[in-house]
Order: structure tokens, then sequence, then C-alpha cells
């Protein structure tokens, strides 16, 4: 048997060597917007059945669809920020299928023209590695309504609050090499739409969510005949989905089989995809041009105006972290994920220890929302307050221990860390007199290992360190411990 | 009209009427396949003009598409919306139960 240990990601070891996926991704996310694509009925969430719903959503005879500017410009936006081509004029086309909760019996998207072309975005791998992949196009379509088929035991129920709010497809090219690589893609779209708030990117709520094409190859052969894996809403099933998906066309290839083009749903109870359509059932979209739409054109100039309007991307924020704060390249990536996080960072290392920051954010803040399941913007400890400990710690009042005491205080009670220090009186102790006094206590009460020490046991100077610390109960400053102690031992 | 190649069979009328859901009883597809036929190859016609050099032509009329402001100022007309459905429960439509 070959050794599988080895086998990088993406890879899958069969009988007959090894396989490589190859995987491009459409991700539908939801636009923004107050009300819909194509008319004036509100787009937000949650609402009673049918209430956001105008008569052109409903298809009712000559209604005539009218087209939201903000919905355009968050996806002129978005190909700018995916540094794609923007194609200043466009053309809506009608995608034919029946369904009961699309009431035209079609759907407006953008086939031949859409409104962005290719572009390429950089995604970080975990391994702190970059690569890049290629955007195909990105286009402007309505979202369906909404089937509830758990109401009744023989019946549908349609609701079509949903019909017509704006989607935006973003198209990867088949750049994709791995389950991991996905995911870290999909990520990276997610937080460049949030900082350009073109989308929210709650995969909860379905805001955003990705379709995964998959194949199967050699190395260095064509690509094999793949199939879609639709509607995945977590990162966590992206990966889980296209792995299983690979394995599974590793698993019919290898037995002599052929893989069927189709598109497959992933159970998430089993962890596997299953069919979704017979393939005597496949779509025939019969597209073409919107008669009710006209091509949709701007000029360069009011692109130029969006681009001037670009909020700054992760890419060159990060550089600008690691330059401003002399942090690490892989501590401003994390940072930069999200906007919430590095508008918080900002906040607190202006005019603070910027790595120190850093370290106490990544490890400490993260780290305690993560114990206590919270999201960022859950967090009980305001930026004011994560500040004033960072100063705590860097002008000495505070030692690094005690920080710990005092952060995790801040967890649980919300009080400023100044508060806190006060109330406990956990000042840490620098004054020279009152931790000689701690060192002449010490000493003589471990006179026999300052007698070794003195002969030569250097090592025993640890634990004269440790022995003021803890009578101090941790307050001391160990710097002025260990200098007093040294010129008191000489 | 002229006798051109046949453009639809008898397995296409069947399987084009499964997939709208129509059912056609057996005597008539044969009318209905010369029809369609008849149709298509009128409409054939138009290949005999050189398009290769014409760009695809999406409106007539030389005018922009208008753009709306992004306002919430329709919709809560759910009674409306609902009228013509032939079954509606608690603010939804009622269908024939769709699964895939």
């Amino acid at each position: 048997m070959n050794d599988t240990s080895t086998l990088k990601p993406g890879h899958i070891q069969g009988e007959t060597g090894i396989w490589e996926m190859v995987i491009g991704l459409e991700i539908h996310a939801q636009i923004s917007s107050k009300s819909k694509l194509f008319s004036g009925a509100s787009a937000s969430f949650g609402s009673e059945a049918n209430r956001n719903v105008s008569l052109v959503d409903a298809a009712m005879p000559g209604m005539l669809p009218v087209i939201n500017e903000f919905c355009v410009e968050q996806a002129v936006k978005t190909g700018l920020a995916l540094n794609a081509k923007i194609n200043n004029v466009s053309v809506f086309d009608r995608k034919n299928y029946f369904y009961a909760d699309l009431p035209q019996g079609y759907q407006i998207s953008q086939f031949t023209k859409p409104i962005v072309g290719e572009g390429e975005i950089i995604v970080d791998l975990n391994d702190g590695e970059q690569t890049i992949i290629g955007i195909e196009r990105i286009h402007l379509e309505q979202d369906a309504g909404k089937s509830l088929h758990d109401k009744h035991p023989t019946k549908s129920y349609i609701d079509l609050n949903r019909t017509g709010v704006a989607l935006m497809e973003i198209v990867s090219k088949p750049d994709i090499r791995s389950p991991q690589e996905a995911g870290a893609y999909v990520k990276k779209i997610r937080s460049i739409l949030r900082y350009i708030g073109a989308c929210d990117g709650n995969m909860e709520e379905g805001s955003l969510r990705a379709d995964c094409n998959v194949s199967v190859r050699k190395s260095g052969e064509e690509f094999g005949t793949r199939c879609e894996i639709k509607n995945l809403n977590s990162i966590r099933f992206i990966i889980q989905a296209i792995q299983s998906e690979a394995e599974r066309q590793v698993d019919i290839l290898e037995e002599g089989g052929i893989i069927d083009q189709e598109t497959r749903l992933f159970d998430t109870s089993t962890g596997e995809t299953r069919s979704m359509r017979s393939k005597e059932d496949a779509h025939d979209y019969r597209y073409f041009p919107d008669p009710d739409l006209l091509p949709l054109e701007f000029t360069d100039s009011w692109v130029q105006n969006i681009r001037e309007k670009l909020p700054e991307l992760p890419d060159s924020l990060k550089k600008r972290l690691v330059k401003d704060f002399g942090i690490t390249s892989y501590d401003a990536s994390i940072l930069v994920e999200e906007k919430d996080y590095v508008d918080f960072y900002q906040q607190v290392a202006n005019g603070r220890d910027g790595k120190l920051t850093a370290n106490w954010m990544i490890t400490e803040l993260f780290g305690a929302l993560k114990k206590d399941n919270l999201s960022f913007s859950e967090s009980p400890i305001t930026s004011e307050n994560f500040g004033e400990l960072i100063s705590l710690i860097s002008n000495g009042t505070i030692s690094g221990k005690i920080a710990k005491e005092v952060f995790s205080e801040m967890m649980k009670s919300k009080k400023s860390p100044s508060k806190i220090v006060k109330e406990k009186g956990l000042e840490q102790v620098s004054d020279d007199t009152e931790i000689l006094k701690l060192i002449d206590q010490v000493i003589s009460n471990n006179q026999d290992r300052v007698n070794e020490y003195l002969s030569g046991k250097d090592k025993l100077f640890g634990f004269f360190v440790g022995q003021v610390m803890k009578l101090s109960q941790g307050k001391a400053n160990p710097g002025v411990v260990n200098k007093l102690l040294k010129e008191k031992l000489k | 009209m002229s006798n051109k190649d046949t453009i639809v069979d008898a397995p296409t009328v069947n399987k084009i009427a499964r997939l709208s859901r129509l059912d056609i009883p057996e005597v008539n597809k044969e009318n209905l396949t010369n029809d369609l036929n008849n149709i298509l190859g009128f409409v054939a016609q138009l290949d005999e003009v050189d398009t290769s050099n014409v760009e695809p032509l999406a409106s007539v009329t030389g005018h922009k598409l208008p753009l709306r402001n992004d306002d919430v100022n329709d919709g809560n007309i759910e009674d409306l919306v609902l009228k013509n459905a032939p079954e509606k429960s608690s603010g939804f439509f009622v269908v024939p139960k769709v699964i895939e």
C-alpha cells in the first residue's frame, strides 16, 4: 500500500494512482438593498407570508420591472473589488423553468452579457501560502420564492417574499484544487463583500450560498466530467461535500464506470451527496433577452465614481497593518478577515503597542469569545476597555499574568480594567523599598539556599524570583524583582 | 409551405410534451408534428440571412434602461396578491405538493 499520510489536500489516493480535484464555485450573494431588484417591495427577511410582494413580483399581467440602481452599483463595486472587467453594456435574459415558487415562469438573469467579466482574487491558505483564483463573471439575477412542504400532507405552501430579491452570482474559474482552498475562497469573497457592504454574508440566513462544481482527474490530464452540488450554506459543508463527492467519483472511475454530469444535493446528516434530478428531465432554460428590459448601460465616469468610494480592501489593509504596527503577516491576515476585527484593532492599537494589542486580541479575546460561544459583535468588551487594559500592561501598572485575571473579570462583569484593578488591589508593585522588603523576607526564610547559590549554584536564582513573586501575590514587577535580587545576592 | 427537411420528429414531440407537462392524445401527434415542422421551417428561412458580423439585438428603441432609487414603496398588499389564488391558507398560496 502507498503511504497516504503525505497526500496533499485535494489529492485522493486510489488503487490506480493519485487523483486530483478540479473545483469551481458559483456563489449566490444576496445584495444588501432595501427593496427588490425590479420592484419596490421590501427585501427584508422574516416578514409575514406574502407581505413583501408587489404585483410585479407576483407576475400579474401587464406589470413591468424597473431596475434598482443601488443593486447595479453593488455589482459594479464587487467587480471592482475583485479586479474584474466592468461591462458598460449588459443584457438581462429570461431563464425559463416551471416551479411553483416562480410565478413569472422564468428568472430574470444575465446569460450572454453579464455586468462583470473576468477578474481574480488572492486567497490566503491556512499554511500562510497564497493562491490566485480566477473569477469568470458576476451577474445580477432574481431570487425565487419559498416552498414549504411540511405544512400539509399533500400540499405545498408558497411564500413569495423572497421572489425578486436581488442576487449576485459570482462564478469562479475551475482554478480551485482542494476543499480547503474552496473554503478559503468563500471566506475571502465573504470578507470582501462585507467590507464593501454589498452583502451581509450571513450564511445561516442564506444571504450567501454556494454551488460547487467538482470533477477529478489524474495530474496533467484533461478535466473530467463534473457534478454540481447545489445550495451549500456553510463553509464546513462546502469542504465536506467536495471531499465526499470527489471520493465518490474516484470510486466510480476506478471501477471502470463513467461520471454522469448531474446536479446533486449534500445530505448533512450522512455527509454524502445524492442525485437531485433525473437526467431525462435535464433542463433546457431557453434563455433569451427579456423584452421588458432594455440593455443596462452606464458610463466610465459613473464607474469611476464608484471606484473612488471603495473602502480600503483586506489585501492592502493587511500590508498597511504590517507596516504601521509591526505585526506579523499571519496576525494581520487574521485581523483583516472581518471588517469588525480590523476596525476594533485599529481603534485599540492607535497610539499603543500594536504587537501587544494583536497578541491579546487574537489569543485572549478571540479565545475567550470562542470558549463562551459568542460572536465578535456580542463581545462584552468594548474597544475603550480593551485599549485601557493594553495601556495598563504597557505602562507597568499590571503584569501580564495579572492582566489575564483582569481580562477574565472584564468578560464577566463588563467593568473597566482600571476599576477592576483598583477594587481588587491588583496594581503591580514596582517600588524598590516595597520589593526589597519582600526580598529580605525570602532571603531570611531560605538561608540554606542562599548559601548554596552563593557557592555557585546559579540555577537557584529562578527559585528566589518565584518566591518573591509568590509573596507579592503576583503583583511585584518581575523586572524590578530581577534587578534588585541580583544586586542583593552579589 | 415547402417540404423542408424534418426539424422535429415524433420522439422529440413526445419529449417536449412531457417537459411541458402537456398530455397530447396519440391521434393528434402526427398533425402536431407536421404543424411544428411547418412553423419551424417557415422561421428557418431566417437562416438564409448572413448574421456572422451582426451583434445580437436586445432592443430596437435606442433608449437606455431607466433606473429607480432603492426605496421600499410597494408590497403590503397580500390580499390583492392572493385574490385570484384557487387555494390559500394563512397568507400562503396552496398548491399540489411539489418535491423534487
